[in-house]
């Protein structure tokens, strides 16, 4: 199978610097550099203008009195063509003011970003280990509450508190990716089936759990926790009006190490190695099944973490029986627009807090449904999975090395 | 049918890959187009089976021009090619794969197997191609599965074939058989194009011989006017020696000892039954033997990717049966892999990255946790110049090498750590003449190192040219050793047949669990 990486070949992007007399200079570096990300970048962008363009149709389709203006097209083709621009414009004028508009919004964004960027890093370390994590979404669950037990139960000053929480959360999440690791090592079984049934388990095992004396509170019924204290709160940092807790931060560090680990050290060679051909690294003598289990933990662990981060951080303290279904899986669909790159997972989570945090504001301020948005995730992923098409559109010639359909190789 | 292409030339951005052509094939005439790696002999035909279109010349077939825009329109003018890497679909049966594309039906439009399986049936029997239509393909042996290629282009009325390296994948056996088959054809009234850089097939078989280098024709002959010295010296454009010189070994203490081995392979049939023998420090000791004889499994037990039923392995003493692929690394075993594209490389990875791909934990390349990539560059560096690994640099990706460039690349880097075993499989399989002189040079070198080597190798030159000693394997069992000095061509063709075997074995060979062929 191929990783069809932004840097397909190892290791990347610096070029022969240490053979000799050909050496180049810097300044041929960051050139390369530039280039390389440019490369990478090209399509996801074009991607999101397709996507935001198909949007706006969209929009304009399924807002009844721009229809209306449709109706009369001949009679007064100026008018539709106005009402349609401005129904767009407004929609997205919305969704731009209440993403990154003021600093409250940016912070609302970032908060709503940080745990897509731990279940993108989970998916995106896993894929890049020849393995297709569906399950960031059960880990997810474990991890959350995991971290949510130890917050509301044990009773600790904060600076023992936060971290054990953290810990236990990542822990949870590393046990429960693990189970689908061994059982691939062991066994041969294929993770997308494993995964995608733990998941179940995982949400299944929360529902039981919050009918629990030990997660409800007293004197209630419904499916929620009881709340982590507040000295298992993530602390807040403001800047102004912009607030975000300590999870964004968590969530940089962990795409630092991510990304340091599969770029640098020798266990993300041998990871990379296993997933690009697990053949030739057990003819290495690399234990195939060791570095499976080992791409599954640390996968879990970052999914676990994005549980942690919503559940210790805003928006809620409090473990609910649905709550945190949709975040694993966009850990796919971020994994997938950053084509598994650490650093760019980042970015791709940032752009889907903006589409989510910008949804609800566009929602209020036109009558345009927040599905839209969902719409528009939708069919950015389409054109980064299937890149010939964007390039077909754009006309742009097959480059080298970012002519690999991302997706084919998922999931073998 | 009278094959012509005129001044035909084919641009790649940076390489002309044909420039100008002219081949002329008659009906009847096996025609070799013989040339290394990259001098143009697949483009050329990928040309005519219309995978490619030519930028300049063209093409006739029996005197009209065919303007081919696929292999569909090559096919219904006549052309069939029968690639070195099968197109056939595993799980379908002989008939099935033959009829796939062209199924005959009835006249409800349903499928007419037996319509079918009876023309597979009428074809193998008037050419001589002996195959089992019912037999599932990927039951079959790899010289029966080309006997099926074959068998589809005849069924689709080919009256020109072109074979593309046609025995890089076969054994001595299977390649006779062919040449054989090829003869029949081209009687027939066929003409015959045959891809090759086996300088002993192509004098054997052909009437015609073109030579090309570097995309142009550099030679135009007939196997009797040109010896096979001659042959190999138009291919590479300068003198070659084809013979490897190498001194008498002077072999030290055993270093590989093997004793009673007993190897199953992945279905559980014992294919190594009992075998013993040892490789002395500084001798080449071949393992020969027709394909599927156990060689394979009985070199991977002993490099430690196939777990042994019984008996022992001994590396320089120490008993390491049962030992992974890392230990035997530390214990100063080197591997070079018999599929090299699957198990020596990974492509994807860079050339630096595939030289240290089994010393990437080891010091200097690793510093802790951190890969100390400025180390494994220069490592990288220092081998592509000893090993003369043409690559544009360490940074490119292995898999846009050569083969032959890719297999240097995995040649460096066990080369390079071997201190004790070298074990060989099938080491310049599909390699062209100037890389197969190269690895044979050095792996005399190692040897002369007073490194014990042992070969595994089903092409029978190769054995005969790098042996000290040869051990014939068949039916999983050692039927004899001989030094080269009393070897010969023929004892080794017939004790790898199992001729002699059978007439000195005193038990019998069990015919139930092992089937040859």
């Amino acid at each position: 199978m191929t990783t069809a990486t932004d840097a397909p070949t190892e290791p990347p992007a610096e070029p022969v610097a240490d053979l000799g007399p050909s050496a180049e200079g810097p300044g041929a570096r960051v050139l390369a550099w530039l280039r390389a990300a440019g490369n990478a970048l090209l399509i996801p962008a074009l991607a999101l203008i397709t996507a935001l363009a198909i949007g706006g149709l969209v929009i304009i389709f399924t807002t009844p009195d721009t229809l209306n203006e449709w109706s009369s097209f001949f009679a007064d083709p100026g008018g539709a063509l106005r009402a349609s621009w401005d129904v767009v414009y407004q929609a997205y004028h919305a969704l731009w003011e209440s993403s990154l508009g003021s600093p409250r919004a940016l912070g609302r964004t970032l908060v709503e970003a940080t745990p897509l960027a731990l279940t993108g890093l989970s998916v995106a370390l896993a894929f890049r280990a020849g393995l297709f994590n569906i399950g960031a979404a059960g880990q997810l669950v474990i991890g959350a509450t995991c971290a949510g037990w130890v917050g509301f139960t044990w009773d600790l000053p904060a600076p023992i508190h936060v971290p054990l929480a953290v810990a236990a959360g990542f822990a949870g999440g590393a046990a429960w990716g693990s189970i689908a690791g061994v059982l691939k090592a062991r066994t041969g079984a294929h993770e997308v089936i494993t995964t995608i049934m733990l998941n179940y388990i995982a949400y299944y095992l929360l529902n039981y759990a919050l009918r629990s004396d030990a997660f409800q509170p007293a004197g209630r019924d419904d499916l929620i926790s009881k709340a982590v204290r507040d000295s298992a709160r993530l602390p807040e940092y403001s800047l102004g009006e912009l607030t975000v807790h300590a999870g964004m931060f968590l969530a940089i560090a962990a795409a630092v190490i991510v990304w340091w680990l599969l770029e640098r050290s020798t266990v993300g060679f041998r990871l990379k190695a296993v997933g690009a051909n697990p053949f030739a690294s057990r003819y290495a003598g690399m234990s195939v099944g060791a570095m499976y289990v080992l791409a599954m933990l640390l996968a879990g662990g970052l999914a676990g973490l994005g549980g942690t981060v919503n559940i210790l951080g805003r928006p809620s303290f409090s473990l609910t029986s649905q709550y945190y279904n949709f975040l694993g899986f966009d850990g796919i669909a971020v994994a997938l627009l950053a084509r598994a790159n650490p650093i760019g997972v980042l970015g791709a989570a940032f752009l889907f807090g903006v589409l989510r945090s910008g949804s609800t504001g566009m929602q209020a301020a036109t009558s345009t449904p927040v599905d839209i948005i969902i719409v528009i995730q939708a069919l950015i992923i389409l054109f980064v999975a299937a890149p010939a098409l964007v390039r077909a559109i754009y006309r742009i010639k097959a480059g080298r090395g970012t002519g690999a359909t991302f997706t084919t190789s998922w999931g073998t | 049918m009278k094959v012509e292409l005129r001044g035909i030339t084919k641009r790649f951005p940076g390489v002309v890959a044909c420039d100008g052509v002219d081949l002329s094939v008659d009906a009847g005439e096996v025609h070799a187009l013989l040339g290394e790696n990259g001098a143009g002999k697949s483009t050329l035909m990928n040309i005519l089976f219309g995978l490619y279109r030519p930028d300049e010349g063209e093409i006739l077939l029996d005197g009209e021009p065919l303007a081919a825009h696929s292999p569909a329109d090559a096919i219904a003018a006549g052309v069939g090619m029968v690639h070195q890497h099968f197109m056939l679909v595993p799980v379908f049966t002989v008939a099935e794969n033959v009829m796939l594309g062209v199924e005959p039906t009835g006249p409800l439009g349903q499928l007419d197997r037996a319509e079918a399986r009876r023309r597979v049936v009428e074809l193998s029997r008037s050419y001589g191609l002996a195959v089992d239509p019912d037999a599932t393909v990927e039951d079959l042996p790899v010289g029966v599965q080309q006997r099926v290629e074959i068998l589809k282009a005849l069924y689709r009325d080919a009256r020109c074939l072109i074979l593309d390296e046609p025995t890089a994948v076969l054994t001595p056996t299977e390649i006779d058989e062919l040449m054989g088959i090829i003869r029949q054809l081209a009687e027939g009234g066929r003409s015959i194009i045959f891809i090759s850089h086996k300088l002993r097939e192509v004098t054997a078989v052909a009437n015609q011989i073109t030579v090309l280098r570097g995309g142009r024709v550099v030679g135009s002959t007939t196997p009797a006017d040109a010896d096979e010295q001659a042959l190999a010296s138009m291919m590479v454009g300068r003198e070659v020696q084809l013979v490897v010189d190498k001194a008498p070994a002077e072999p030290g203490d055993p270093v590989l000892e093997v004793e009673d081995l007993v190897v199953a392979d992945d279905r559980g049939h014992r294919v190594v039954d009992g075998v013993s023998f040892d490789v002395r420090a500084g001798e080449i000791l071949a393992v020969a033997g027709v394909q599927g004889n156990g060689q394979t499994e009985l070199v991977e037990a002993i490099c430690g990717m196939r777990v042994a039923e019984s008996g022992t392995v001994r590396l320089a003493g120490d008993d390491v049966t049962g030992a992974g692929p890392d230990d035997l690394f530390a214990a100063g075993l080197a591997h070079v892999p018999e599929d090299r594209q699957r198990d020596g490389l990974i492509g994807t990875f860079a050339v630096s990255a595939n030289m240290v791909l089994n010393q990437v934990r080891n010091a200097p390349f690793a510093r802790g946790l951190r890969l100390n990539r400025k180390a494994v560059r220069q490592h990288a560096a220092r081998l592509v110049q000893e090993f003369d690994v043409r690559t544009p640099s360490v940074d490119t990706a292995a898999s846009t090498l050569s083969g032959g460039n890719q297999q240097k690349v995995i040649v460096a880097r066990e080369f390079f750590h071997a201190n004790k075993l070298l074990v060989l499989s099938q080491p310049t399989r599909g390699l062209d003449v100037g890389s197969i002189q190269y690895i044979h040079r050095q792996v005399v070198a190692k040897r002369d190192e007073g490194i014990a080597v042992l070969l595994n190798s089903s092409e029978l030159d190769e054995v005969l040219a790098l042996a000290d000693r040869i051990a014939v394997i068949y039916r999983g069992r050692l039927v004899g050793v001989v030094d080269r000095g009393d070897a010969n061509r023929e004892l080794i063709g017939l004790l790898m047949a199992g001729a002699v075997a059978e007439a000195a074995e005193v038990e019998p060979v069990e015919e139930e669990e092992v089937t040859v062929t």
